[in-house]
């Protein structure tokens, strides 16, 4: 069973981490879209896949996010990734299966999965 | 069900303390979901339309189904949607649903749900009960504010856990209880 002795754990590791890097700037966000759109399209499994695979590879300086209805209901769940110093990528009718070559490819690679991408469709 | 999407507004209203409670009476044969804010609150003129799917506050578009699905999801099962509000004060949103009805959608992964709601609103506090058959089970994010000791709630090691724990402890109560 999971305690708060395991989250105090977490905490002190995450502390190691965020005194090596500096603040905002450096941060990449993973912005998923959450409104009723986004939802209904399945838009938490993809959120819970992302955080679960970040959490898994231990990797620091991402934050992954929320935000509301993009207007482009139709192409939901989408994502945008926003990484220090590259434009923002927006991922297009994802599902949880895309997201660890999302992560090893753009997050931890810096090279977007073209064809996952708005700019295929 | 639709938590997120009604959580979200009194994300929108600046609440800085969210309850969410899920709790099953057996008796009374209902389940029954609150969700109450410490947010700006609404007008009774405002109060009187938030149902009314056609009516929103927000500006980019003339529809607003969060509240409206919740009372149809509710009222098909034979239950009730009440909402209290005060403007300064905040609001309660109580739906009330059949707990054994053939239409009461199913509970679906209340654990991520909630989870994904905190992880996404890092700096509100949020409480969520589960009780049923006798037993509760209460997750207040203040305590383990405390415990991070400011590491953020959007870490995803942090969601991670977050998830977890909720759903490890919440999953044998409503099992127990048959509501899952």
């Amino acid at each position: 069973m999971k305690s708060l002795q395991e989250l105090a754990a977490i905490r002190d590791r995450m502390k190691q981490t965020v005194n090596t890097r500096e603040a905002a700037h450096d941060t990449t966000r993973i912005v998923v879209g959450m409104a009723t759109c986004g939802i209904a399209a399945g838009a938490r499994p993809v959120l819970n896949a992302f955080t679960e695979e970040i959490a898994r590879r231990e990797l620091s300086g991402v934050l992954v996010t929320q935000t509301g209805c993009i207007g482009l209901c139709q192409y939901e769940p989408i994502v945008e990734v926003t990484m220090p110093g590259q434009d923002k990528v927006t991922y297009v009718k994802m599902t949880p299966d895309k997201v660890a070559r999302v992560v090893s490819e753009h997050i931890i690679g810096g090279k977007p999965v073209a064809e996952y991408t708005i700019g295929a469709r | 069900m639709n938590v997120l999407d009604v959580a979200q507004n009194s994300v929108a209203a600046g609440a800085t303390l969210i309850r969410i409670t899920l709790e099953a009476d057996e008796e009374q044969g209902l389940l029954t979901l609150t969700i109450a804010d410490n947010g700006k609150g609404m007008t009774p003129e405002t109060l009187a339309h938030v149902t009314d799917p056609f009516y929103t506050t927000r500006k980019t578009r003339k529809v607003g189904l969060g509240l409206p699905f919740l009372k149809m999801s509710a009222e098909m099962t034979g239950g009730t949607l009440a909402i209290e509000s005060e403007v300064g004060k905040g609001t309660v949103v109580t739906a009330s649903f059949g707990l054994h009805h053939i239409d009461r959608a199913p509970l679906g992964d209340v654990a991520s749900t909630v989870a994904g709601l905190i992880q996404c609103s890092p700096d509100i506090d949020f409480v969520f009960t589960v009780r049923a058959g006798g037993e509760e089970f209460c997750a207040d994010t203040r305590e383990m504010r405390e415990v991070l000791d400011g590491v953020s709630f959007a870490e995803p090691a942090v969601a991670q856990w977050l998830r977890e724990f909720i759903g490890e402890n919440t999953q044998p109560i409503l099992q127990r209880s048959n509501i899952i």
